[in-house]
């Protein structure tokens, strides 16, 4: 058998992969790119117009106003949701049972589908009926309308989606915290260094891989939320919670301006693409460094 | 004489399983100690106990007159090197070691001053700035003690240093490890299973079995005179033979012991000090079992193995009534597999042991 017979035949193997993930991932994602330069809409092939939708989109204060809320949320997320799993793991990681069963309370949220979700979360913000109205009232505070106040709806979206994610993040810390070597907590002990000291000089540093991947992982999930801000609010009121995402749902499907919304798709793409290399390089792009021991 | 270390009554229990039972023991100032056993043995339990690791049931931990075992672990004047060295991986060599000076707030410039000392000692000022991961095994044990030296503890600690290192770099850092015994003003506690690491390093070894200290003293003596059947047993490579003996009516000063095979042993064990019509056992180390000799055999045996050593052989063989015994020969040695050769057994050598296991040994001819 020649070497070029072999390689041939190696590629069999992997073929059905190759075509699915050509078919579903590939071609769309170049489909999406082509229709960003077209004029497009539900009952034609459309017609190319080279930049024309990126130019409209620079100036549409709708999109740029969705992904100011898009940034500002993602914010209010990412830093609350990891120090929150990171806090919840080292709380979390004994043997007792009680933690076992307590990790599985804190994870049960994640299973949820968003529906459900966006309705617990309704019934708590509501300011008539909610919990928090309740809650409020029994201090004899105005109940605060999280769904209905233009500066309170990006931080209604921001503590359900908390709410909700928590889970995988903690449970990645946790894997992270039972990688660390119990005798360099010894050898920490043993150095004299304080619970605070040990936290910051030993715990931080070892998860510092675990960290960094966390924060990737949430800001390229949270830069696509969706289903909460349709479902919650809307992206009401007056757009002040309508996200990139939502943005370009609308455009698509409720307005069925393909091209304009394959546009908006490809400059989200190309931010998440930017924003995460950035995150990934500025924490040192060292993965498997840091190992010996 | 100064004390370094005391050991009062230690016990340690974990769960129901009894793991240290009544362990006491003292060290001198500078004194090497090996804890030397097998594992499960309950050493290294001690050793953190000492450390702080662990908390004894009861008992108390001395060191230089001051009571430590309710101190935490950073405060005790103790600097241990682990076995699997737990260096902190993100750290570079030099944070590693000043890590616990900067916790105990020593002035920068001592912390480097001390820095430099050590790593000159240990020969790694080259690799100040580098991290453990960038080290081979052998580096990264002597940052771990450089760790550990730079504390200038009042004692050091070291959990089986040696058993993560390949056969030829054990036998050089066994020698670094003596050399450094002598430039730092500190009591050793090592802990090991290895009986020749304990020989070679210690001035006292402390065997340990069975929750118990089974005997303390220096190497030879724990070697040539074993307290009971366990040390003999555990110390020494290939291990000692033992084997039924009945001791002999007379009146002679020192007792005469008879083998299975029928074969007689003169020994230089005091009749005196045995017990009454107790059945004994006879310990014989190898090099107290020579082939050849034809004219002054005292025995012969059928063989079983043969073991070239290089400046001597070993041969594992059986008596006549099929008690194993284990010889030696020098080098250059004809036995083969199945001859049956003659054994000459030096009974001055001989050890006896009671039927509770205690040792008796002959006096220095």
């Amino acid at each position: 058998m020649t070497s070029a017979e072999r390689d041939w035949r190696g590629f069999l193997f992997v073929a059905p992969f190759l075509l699915l993930y050509a078919l579903i991932l590939v071609f769309p994602l170049f489909r999406g790119f082509w229709l960003s330069f077209n004029q497009v809409d539900i009952f034609g092939d459309g017609h190319f117009v080279g930049l024309a939708n990126y130019v409209e989109l620079a100036a549409d204060p709708i999109f740029t106003t969705s992904l100011v809320n898009t940034f500002i949320v993602t914010l209010m997320i990412v830093p609350v949701l990891t120090v929150l799993a990171l806090l919840l793991a080292i709380a979390l990681n004994n043997a007792g049972r009680g933690a076992a069963l307590m990790r599985g309370i804190f994870f049960s949220s994640a299973v949820l589908s968003v529906t459900i979700v966006t309705l617990i979360w309704r019934f708590v913000l509501a300011p008539d009926a909610g919990l928090l109205g309740e809650l409020w009232q029994a201090f004899g505070w105005q109940p605060l309308g999280f769904l209905s106040e233009p500066h309170l709806v990006l931080p209604a979206l921001a503590i359900t989606t908390i709410w909700w994610s928590l889970g995988l993040p903690m449970l990645l810390f946790l894997a992270g915290l039972q990688q660390i070597p119990q005798d360099m907590y010894e050898a920490a002990a043993l150095d004299g260094a304080d619970r605070w000291t040990t936290f910051w000089r030993i715990t931080v540093p070892s998860l510092r891989r675990t960290l960094v991947l966390v924060v990737m992982l949430q800001t390229a999930a949270q830069l696509q939320m969706f289903g909460q801000a349709q479902l919650l609010t809307g992206g009401g009121p007056g757009g002040a919670s309508r996200t990139t995402v939502l943005f370009l749902f609308e455009s698509a499907f409720g307005r069925w301006e393909l091209g304009y919304a394959a546009a908006a798709a490809e400059i989200l793409f190309l931010i998440i693409l930017a924003v995460t290399l950035t995150q990934y390089w500025a924490t040192g792009r060292t993965p498997g460094a840091a190992h010996g021991r | 004489m100064r004390l370094s270390l005391e050991l009062r009554s230690i016990q340690k229990s974990f769960g129901e399983t009894k793991i240290l039972d009544d362990i006491s023991l003292n060290l001198e100032a500078r004194e090497f100690i090996a804890f030397l056993g097998p594992s499960g043995s309950g050493k290294s339990t001690l050793l953190r106990i000492v450390a702080g690791l662990e908390t004894a049931d009861s008992g108390e931990v001395w060191l230089d007159g001051e009571r430590i075992d309710q101190l935490p672990p950073g405060e005790r004047g103790v600097a241990m090197v682990f076995q699997h060295y737990a260096l902190y991986p993100h750290m570079s060599v030099r944070e590693n070691m000043a890590f616990g000076l900067r916790n105990a707030k020593v002035p920068k410039d001592e912390i480097d001053r001390r820095i430099e000392d050590a790593a000159r000692v240990l020969e790694i000022d080259h690799m100040l700035d580098r991290k453990p991961a960038a080290m081979s095994g052998g580096q990264r044990q002597r940052v771990a003690i450089g760790r550990a030296i730079v504390k200038h503890p009042r004692l050091f600690l070291l959990d089986e240093p040696l058993s993560n290192l390949d056969a030829a770099l054990r036998l050089r850092t066994r020698v670094e490890l003596a050399q450094l015994k002598q430039k730092v003003d500190a009591a050793v506690i090592m802990v090991t299973h290895d009986q020749a690491e304990a020989m070679t390093l210690a001035d006292r070894i402390v065997v340990i079995d069975d929750q118990r200290i089974q005997q303390v003293g220096p190497p030879m003596e724990i070697y040539s005179r074993p307290a009971n059947i366990f040390v003999a047993q555990f110390v020494g490579s290939p291990a000692m033979t033992l084997a039924p003996g009945k001791l002999l009516n007379g009146d002679g000063e020192f007792a005469r012991v008879k083998l299975g095979d029928g074969s007689t042993i003169e020994t230089r064990v005091r009749r005196e000090a045995l017990p009454n019509n107790a059945p004994l056992r006879v310990g014989l180390r190898p090099e107290a079992v020579r082939v050849g000799g034809d004219n002054q055999a005292t025995t012969k045996a059928k063989v079983d193995l043969v073991e070239r050593l290089g400046e001597r052989t070993l041969v594992y063989a059986r008596l006549a009534d099929g008690q194993p015994i284990t010889a030696e020969d020098e080098g250059y040695s004809q036995v083969r597999i199945g001859d049956e050769v003659p054994l000459r057994i030096d009974g001055g050598s001989a050890h006896l042991f009671g039927p509770d296991g205690a040792g008796y040994h002959g006096v220095e001819a």
